[in-house]
Parts: C-alpha cells; structure tokens; sequence
C-alpha cells in the first residue's frame, strides 16, 4: 500500500486522511496527483464509477473537506432539473467562501446564464487563484435533463476560463454516457468492489463502539460477515445490519456469563440469531425497529410477520371472477374460447389435452391483451347466476386497474374498445379462486 | 327529515370513533418512532387498508385529523393523479406544508412573502430551510403565547407525508422522493405513510432494494370492510333507539351490493341514507317514524286525513279484522279511538323491537358455534332469516336446533353464559324471568358437574367388581347390565338438561322472533320497497338505453308510442327506427340498405299512393332524418365507420357476430 504523500500538502492531514479512508489509498493518491496543487490548473473533467457503496462520494467528500479544497457539492438526483442543478450550484458556491453575508436568490435558467453567473461568483469570492471542485453526484441523471448540460459541464473550465474541475460519479460507465460527437472525454477512474473479504472486515471493524474493545468487536463482525457475506457485500447494509444485531452480542459479557475472549460460546449464541435476521430484517419483511423490540422482549418470531405474511387480498365477489376472467382472456388464445366456455362442443377430450399444452407455452410469453367484450363475455360465462352488466361491474374493472391488478394496453382516451391486461399470477389467482 | 340529519350525524360520528380506535394505536407507534431517528431510515407505515377505495378518503382525512390534533401540524396528503413527477410532487408537498403552517399560526403577510419565494424555487433545501424557520418561530412564540395547540405537539414535530394510493404512484417518482428524502432526513424529520390497497407485496414490486432498504416499514393493518360493515350494521340496525328500520328484502339488496361488487363501507351507508329519504318521501306515515316519545305527541296532533292512511295500511286492517264488532266500528270511525289504539300499537312496536334484538343476539350465540353454519355465521345473514319469514319453520332451523342438542357441556355453559350476559345488558323488563331461567340451567350443569363425579367413583367400584367375577355367566350379566344401566343414564341426566335448554331457547324463538311484517303498523317504520332501492343503485346503462330505443314508450310516456311487440312503429323518434333497424343486422351494416329500410318504415303510414307520387322528393327528407339519426347513434357509441368497405358502417354492439 503506498502512503500518501503530495509536496502541497501537510503530512499530518494526509496520514489523517488515510486514516479515514481505509482500502483506498491507492484511488485518493492518484486523485491527489490529479489535482496537482491549489493554483494549480486541474484537468477540466473527471469521471469516477464503480458498483454501489463502493465509496466514491464518501472518498471525495473526505477528500475535499480534509483538505479544505473549495469545492461544490451536489446531488443530481434532489436537484431534479437543469435550472434547479445550476441555482443550488451557484448558491452554495456563494456560501462556500462567505458564510456571513446571505446571498439573494439568483434565477439562472439556462447554461449561458449560469457561465456567466459563476464568472462573477468566482470573482467575487477571490477563487482565481485555487482550483474549485465542482461534484455532481449520480451524475447518470444528467443524461435526462436538456443535452446540453453534460457536455457544457464536462467543458465548464474552456467555456468559463477559470479554473475549475466537474468530477461526475456515477454508477455506470462512460460508455453509456457517450451520446454524440464533440463531447470531451473526462479522465475516468474506476473505484472497485470492496471484493476481498479483508477490505469489508477492515472497514467494518474500524468504528467499533467505544465500551467494547476493538477486538472484541473485530471478531464480532467476522462472524457476521461469515453469515452474509453469501448474500450481500453492500457495505451500508452491513454496517446496518452490524449495528443491528451487536446488542445481541453483547448480551452474555453484559450477563457475565461470558467474557470478551470467549469467542467460541458468544458465537453458538448469537449464530442463529443473525439466521433468522437474514430471512427478515435483510429482505425487509420487518422493520429494523420491530426487530429491535423483538429483540428486548425476546419474544417469539412467530407473534410478528412479515410483510409478505399479508398477501392475501379481500375483493368483492365479482372483482373476483372479473379478475379470474381477465385472467383466462390474458393467457387462453380466442380461438379456444368457444371450446371453453360453451356448453356445447363436444370435443372434451381433445380440449383437456390441448388445454394442457397451451397453458405451459403461454405462461412463458406473458399475458396478452384482451378486448373489454370479450371480458365480459368470459365473465358471463364462469358466474353461475346472471350478471347485469350494471355500472357497478364497469367501475370495478377500473377500480381493478387504479389497483394495478389488471393494465390498459394502449392509449388511454380510446374510448371505443378499450384493451387490458392482467397483471396478476397464477399463485394469486389461484389464491382468489379458492 | 330532521331526524334524518340528525341519523346521518350520529352515523358519521360512529364512523369516525371507529376510524380513531383502529387508528389509536398507529399514533403511539409514530410518537415512539420519532424519536429514534438515527439512522438514514425513513420510518414509514404501511397501511393496508383493503380494496375499497371509496372509503379510504375518509379514513385518510380522519387520520390526518387525529394527527393533527395529537402530534404534528405538519401533514401532507399526496395522491398519485397529482404527482406525475417528482417535480410537482415536492411542489405540492410544499404548497399543502405551508398552508398547514399558515393555520397554525396565522402569520399571513410573512407567510406569502415566503411562498411567492419558493414558488420560484421548490426543492427539498427550500422546505427545510422552511422547516427550520418554522421551528425556530414556534420555539420563540410558545412560551409567550402559551398555544395549547402549539404546545400539545412536541419540540421538532415530525412532518407526516401521506401518500393516498401508493399502487398508482409511478416508480420512478416514489424512489426519486425516497432517495433525496432519505439525504435530508437527519433536517428534516420526516414520517411516511403509504395507503396500500391490495397487499403490502405492492412495496417490494415497486421499490428496488436498494430504495427500500432505506424505508423502515412497519405495518398496520386496518380492519377489513366486512367487520366494518357488521359493526355498522350491529350499532344501526339491530338496536331499538333507531326508530327507521329496513325491510328484509332492503337489506338483502345492500349487503348484496356491498359484498358483489364494491366492499365500500361508504357506499353502504350512502344507500342507507337513500332508503331513508325514500321512505319518509314515499310514506305519509312516516312522520310516526322517531323515537317513541315524540311519536306518541305526534299521534295526538294527527288530522284525520291521517287517520284515514293508518286505516288504509294493510297491516292495521289485519288487526282490525280480529276485533270484535264493536271495536271494530270504533276503530274506523272514532279518530281519538284509533289515536289511543295507535299509541298502544307503537309502543308494542318498540318492545317487540328491544326484546327481537336481545334474543336475535342470544340465537347468534347459539348458531354462529355450530359446523356449518347452517343459519349463516355473521348476525346479518340471521337478522335478514327472521326477518323473511318465521324462522322456526325454515329447514335450516331445524337442522341447527338438531346440532345444538348435540353440544358438548362446557360449550353449551359458555354460551348460556353469554346469552345472561345479553339480557342482563339489555332494556327489556321481560326478560328477568329469563335471565332466572338460565342462571338455573347453569347451576343445573354445575349440580351435574358434581354428580359425574361421583358416578365415576361409582363406576370404577362396578367395574372393581367386575374384575372379582369370574364366572362366564354372571359377567356377562352384569356387563348387560351395565351397557342398559349406561345408556339409561345418559338420557337422564346430561341430555335431559340440554334438551331443556333447547326447548327453552326454541320457546323464546318462537315468542319474540315474529317476522316484522306481522306486526301491526310496521309499515311505519320500515322500508320495503327493494326495486325502488335497486333501480337506484344499481345502474344498469346498457340497459337503460336499450329500452329508451327499443321501447320509447316506456320514457315518453306517449300514448301514440305504445306499441305491441316485434314490429317497428313509424311514428317514434327517428333514432329509435334507425335503432331498432341496426338491431336486424350483422356486424357490418350497408347503408344503403339501411335507409331504404328507413324510408320504408317511415312512409308506411302515409300509404302507397303518397309514396309512388313523390319519391325524390320526400326521399331528400327522409334522408337528413336518416343521417341524423345515424349521427346520433355514432354519437352514443352504436356503431363507428368502418375502414373495410367505404359505405358501411361498424357494428359495436353486441349481437353483430
């Protein structure tokens, strides 16, 4: 692992950088070569990606703050369009040099405004001299606002003239960025997985709880990460998922009927016990707070269920065989129909089989639309009784729809035969048809 | 009518306690949750409220109201047809956030101030700058104004998002919401609730994993319409302080509405109150229909037209027909005579009612334990049974008296338990000696109790003496013996007792559960008109519009249009011909052929000479009415033009094939 060193800066505030940014020594020291130093003129764009938690905003914030970089930070996804992105931009660079003075609110509409506004802003705040970071978190939003925007901030030093870096982190490549000529290509850094089980353990264990000793809680995350680390390497859920279950843990030593030391039976207790948390509290059938209660009062499992505990649905005695008939008209072809559902055919046997056959090929092409009359017609067909075709049974099939049990393929506003879909399984059918 | 108002009122108002019982304990959850906000989980509830959507307006605004009142000012509603992005999402999170703020404390030129500031620029930083202003506002004015509004609510009240129908929001917005509210969350304290219509799988459809790993659900699960709509009913109808009752046939048609086709609590009641109006529209006597006080001072001040109408009821005439001749002639000709009678029937009335709900209750607790269910397993389902007909003449009466003599001991204590309870909760006076009555079979089990166990002592020392036998004959004996001596016995002393209890609940059956309509006045205070209540609720377009065109009659009330049958008449409106024409053809109908038809139809009556004398001309007419009527029938959706052949037309209706 290289130590971090950079004539432009301090030692004691890169060795505390490195401390607060474990397994990624390599990453932060090529970023700081990048940035060169403070008057230094940068390179105009920078494009990190990498999977998700792999720590690329956290990098970069630590960065920039520990070293007291000027610098801009903003979250593409809250900032939701171009002129709301470009105004949180200049406001907080307005703030970032001068907290005393509350600055008036600036409308800035387009990108030509917003060249021109952080010309003066920079001027203003006496910026000339230091390179300012500009960070656009998940910048694959970008993609969606005018198309302008991401190639004017990837070229933001040329058209500016001042010295300023974007860095744009993102989830996916650069190559799914690339939408036409002419756009300049940023230097692209990739931040890896936190793959090896050593960087996870290591991470992990470094904000232990002051009470515990660090070894004490070092151990306690490989056990944990012994039971997950099959089904999930995503630092945030684990570091949750840590401070969820560490109570637990800690349970014998506070008894005393175990000590920091004794591995082994701390273990045999608390193993079953992350089990059961990977069935609930990672897939969220419950919430970590009612885990949390669970926990205290260790009471039995079975008392809470979870959300999927509560799949059955009530509906209305016609919503039902409305819905099982959309539900034969998405998946039985027109032509069986008449086979189906009159009375008199005659070719039983060969229907059954056929039946059979259709069924399998069907459920792997998905449910097909099907006309409002030809519902009905079905519906018609499994009620046992006579159904008027009252308003009642015409506003269920569009209350079926608001519940997003059937879809309306096609345009909305055509109001002579209009087409759906079911959108339902066979499991829940046949939970309703019970 | 006024007592209609006041009904209406006191149903809302059940309603809404209902709403808050079922709401209370959510409310305690959210306070605890507050208060542990330290990671970047969002507490959120999910609130499974079933698939009537209709209701769940009213339980939403009932909810933000017990809210506001108990935790927080700050309460968003969010529908989805409001939020197609996420733009206009936060925009009206915004706006409803500062309204609300603007209630509570009354600052209005400050406050337009800020608004027409923000209207410029709506992101979250925006309301929690908001937030943050707010509080420190509130911080600094609560201890001089001394708001009790304000201080019932803690020191950072959460702010409540709730999101109406969380099925219809698209992905795309929710996540995006969750992700930027999930930033801010250490701000801006924020609790989400989601209304879920089907099933709470609905979260994990439509949120990834990594958007709700950052939610912190919790479930709720609000009660199922169907217990809704029984303790409605059970807190309406089977009570005697509501003098409006509904007839059999009524009640069948709303519980029917209800379950088929809409589960909707609030539908129901909407029906109710439809029977109500009806019946005080329709029946002239229902001014008698209220709680029996004012009834009687309204017998005293009826006229005699009045009068007149209590002698046309049928039920009263019945009554009148078992008197003797005497008092039958002062009946129908004496108005204070009938007055005195009425007030006498009225107040029968109103105990007949007190004593049918009791033992009504008391025969549930019977019938609802047994398999099957034979008289149904919800107390509605045996309320609208007794109210069609006698119900001990009913097969399924029988079959369920035959089960219960079959009980086995300690049910059959509990429930003679629950039915003293009844009694002894209700108004009646008739029912002390009951009540005696019971409490006496209970003891009786408890008298036997004590007995079997002796029996079994002695039953044991027999069988000790069995064992000491040894010779074939005498064994065989006293086993026949003791297999007579048993068989006796069980028929003495157990099932003696359980066919009393039986009997005497049958006897009570049969005393008080008389079907309303043999009640002398019921005509009063129920209603029964069933079609009336159907023909309302259940619209039936399709239909409708078919008689409309095919019968014209039966909406113009024209006595030119009355026709007989099959053939088409040419003196009804055009469009009904043109209909009616189009009924004879396939899916694609020549139009040509059509307005021959037309022409024909509608010069018929004009006779032969008329026609062969001015063809064109008359046919220039003819042939606007005909496109006319054509129009119109596109127009309601009968047919459209067809793009197979250029003069044809499209059938839409069906029938075509």
């Amino acid at each position: 692992m290289p130590n971090l060193e950079h004539p432009a800066y301090p030692a004691a505030t890169l060795l505390r950088l490195e401390s607060l940014v474990p397994c990624r020594e390599s990453q932060v020291s090529m970023l700081l070569s990048i940035f060169g130093e403070r008057q230094q003129f940068s390179i105009p764009s920078i494009f990190i990606y990498g999977h998700t938690s792999s720590g690329k905003t956290y990098v970069m914030q630590t960065l920039l703050n520990t070293l007291q970089l000027p610098h801009v930070f903003v979250n593409c996804v809250e900032y939701f369009t171009s002129r709301l992105l470009l105004e949180e931009i200049l406001i907080q660079l307005q703030s970032c040099s001068s907290e005393t003075e509350q600055t008036s609110h600036v409308p800035c509409d387009n990108f030509n405004d917003f060249v021109r506004l952080f010309k003066q802003a920079v001027v203003s705040r006496e910026l000339q001299d230091q390179t300012l970071y500009i960070v656009l978190d998940r910048a694959e939003q970008l993609r969606e606002m005018e198309a302008n925007i991401l190639p004017a901030f990837l070229r933001l030093q040329e058209l500016t003239d001042r010295n300023v870096t974007v860095v744009l982190l993102s989830e996916i490549v650069w190559e799914l960025f690339r939408q036409n000529t002419g756009c300049f290509e940023p230097l692209t850094l990739y931040f890896p997985d936190y793959s090896i089980a050593g960087h996870l353990q290591k991470i992990l264990s470094q904000n232990h709880p002051p009470e515990y000793s660090p070894d004490f809680y070092a151990a306690y995350i490989n056990i944990l990460l012994g039971v997950f680390y099959m089904v999930c390497r995503d630092l945030k859920e684990l570091q949750h998922l840590a401070a969820l279950n560490f109570s637990k843990y800690c349970e014998p030593v506070v008894k005393g009927e175990a000590n920091e030391r004794d591995t082994r039976k701390l273990w045999k207790n608390i193993e079953p016990h992350l089990k059961k948390a990977m069935q609930t509290v990672y897939l969220r059938e419950i919430s970590s707070s009612q885990w949390e209660r669970l926990q205290h009062d260790d009471g039995e499992p079975g008392q809470l269920k979870g959300l999927s505990a509560h799949a059955h649905v009530e509906l209305p005695y016609y919503s039902k065989f409305l819905l099982i008939a959309a539900y034969l008209a998405s998946y039985n072809p027109v032509r069986t129909d008449k086979r189906f559902f009159l009375k008199h055919h005659g070719k039983i046997r060969k229907t059954n089989f056929m039946k059979k056959h259709e069924k399998t090929s069907n459920h792997l092409l998905g449910p097909k639309p099907f006309p409002l009359d030809r519902l009905l017609a079905i519906l018609y067909s499994i009620v046992d009784n006579r159904v008027a075709p009252t308003a009642n049974i015409f506003s269920q099939i569009t209350s079926l729809v608001t519940l997003q049990l059937l879809s309306v393929v096609g345009h909305n506003d055509q109001l002579d035969g209009p087409r759906y879909k079911c959108t339902v399984s066979l499991d829940f059918i046949r939970a309703i048809a019970r | 009518q006024q007592i209609q108002e006041d009904l209406n009122k006191q149903l809302f108002d059940n309603l809404v306690s209902f709403l808050r019982r079922s709401h209370s304990e959510f409310q305690e959850k959210t306070t605890e949750w507050t208060c542990r906000m330290k990671s970047r989980e969002i507490p959120t509830a999910a609130l499974v409220l079933g698939v009537n959507v209709t209701d769940h307006d009213l339980t939403f605004r009932s909810l933000s109201e017990v809210l506001q009142n108990n935790i927080t000012p700050y309460i968003a509603l969010l529908e989805a047809k409001d939020c197609p992005g996420i733009k206009n999402l936060i925009q009206k999170l915004m706006g409803q956030l500062m309204n609300c703020y603007i209630d509570v404390d009354s600052l209005e030129d400050e406050d337009h101030v800020q608004v027409s500031q923000n209207r410029i620029r709506c992101s979250m930083t925006s309301i929690i700058s908001w937030y943050q202003n707010v509080r420190k506002k509130t911080d600094s004015e609560t201890p001089s104004k001394k708001r009790t509004s304000s201080s019932r609510h803690w020191q950072s009240p959460p702010v409540v998002v709730i999101f109406k129908d969380m099925e219809s929001f698209t992905t795309k917005v929710l996540q995006d919401f969750i992700v930027i509210s999930s930033q801010h969350i250490h701000e801006l304290p924020l609790v989400l609730i989601f209304g879920i219509a089907t099933s709470p799988m609905i979260i994990h459809s439509l949120l990834p994993h990594s958007v709700s790993s950052l939610l912190c659900i919790e479930l709720f699960q609000s009660l199922s319409s169907k217990e809704h709509l029984s303790t409605i009913i059970d807190k309406l109808l089977l009570t005697a302080q509501f003098p409006f009752k509904l007839g059999e046939k009524v009640l069948q048609v709303l519980i029917n509405i209800f379950l088929y086709h809409d589960f909707s609590v609030q539908n129901f009641i909407k029906g109710f109150q439809l029977c109500i109006v009806e019946h005080f529209y329709s029946q002239p006597l229902s001014v008698l229909c209220c709680p029996l006080a004012d009834a009687k001072k309204r017998v005293n001040s009826l006229s005699h037209d009045q009068c007149e109408n209590i002698r046309r009821l049928p039920s009263f005439r019945r009554y009148v027909e078992n008197q003797v001749s005497e008092k039958q002639i002062l009946l129908l000709t004496a108005d204070d005579f009938l007055k005195e009678i009425t007030q006498k029937l009225l107040e029968d009335l109103h105990v007949y009612h007190e004593n049918y709900v009791s033992v009504l209750r008391c025969l549930h607790v019977f019938t609802s334990s047994l398999p099957k269910y034979p008289l149904g397993k919800q107390i509605r389902e045996l309320h609208c049974v007794c109210l069609e007909n006698q119900v001990w003449e009913t097969e399924e009466y029988e079959s369920s008296l035959q089960l219960a003599r079959m009980l086995n001991k300690s049910d059959l204590v509990t429930m003679l338990q629950q039915c003293v309870e009844i009694f002894v909760s209700s108004s009646g006076k008739e029912f002390d000696k009951t009540v005696e009555k019971l409490k006496e079979f209970l003891t009786q089990f408890q008298e036997l109790e004590a007995e079997a166990f002796q029996e079994q002592d002695g039953s044991i020392s027999t069988q000790k003496e069995l064992q000491k036998k040894t010779d074939l004959y005498h064994l065989q004996k006293t086993l026949l013996e003791l297999k007579e001596s048993r068989r006796s016995k069980k028929l003495t002393k157990f099932e003696m007792l359980r066919f009393e209890v039986v009997d005497y609940i049958d006897s009570l059956v049969r005393t008080y559960l008389v079907p309303a309509d043999q009640k002398t006045l019921h005509e009063i205070v129920y209603f029964n008109t069933a079609s009336v209540l159907r023909g309302h609720l259940n619209a039936a377009p399709r239909v409708a519009l078919h008689t409309a065109l095919n019968n014209p009659y039966c909406y113009l009330k024209n006595q030119a249009l009355k026709s007989d049958g099959g053939n088409i008449s040419n003196k009804a409106p055009d469009i009904c011909i043109v209909y009616k024409l189009h009924l004879e053809c396939g899916r694609l109908i020549n139009l040509v052929d059509w307005l021959e038809a037309f022409a024909t139809v509608v010069t018929a009556a004009e006779g032969p000479n008329a026609d062969a004398a001015s063809s064109d001309q008359v046919d220039d007419i003819i042939h606007a009415r005909f496109i006319r009527a054509v129009s119109e029938l596109e127009l309601l959706g009968f047919i459209k033009p067809s793009k197979q052949k250029t003069d044809h037309v499209a059938r839409l209706t069906w029938g075509g094939c």
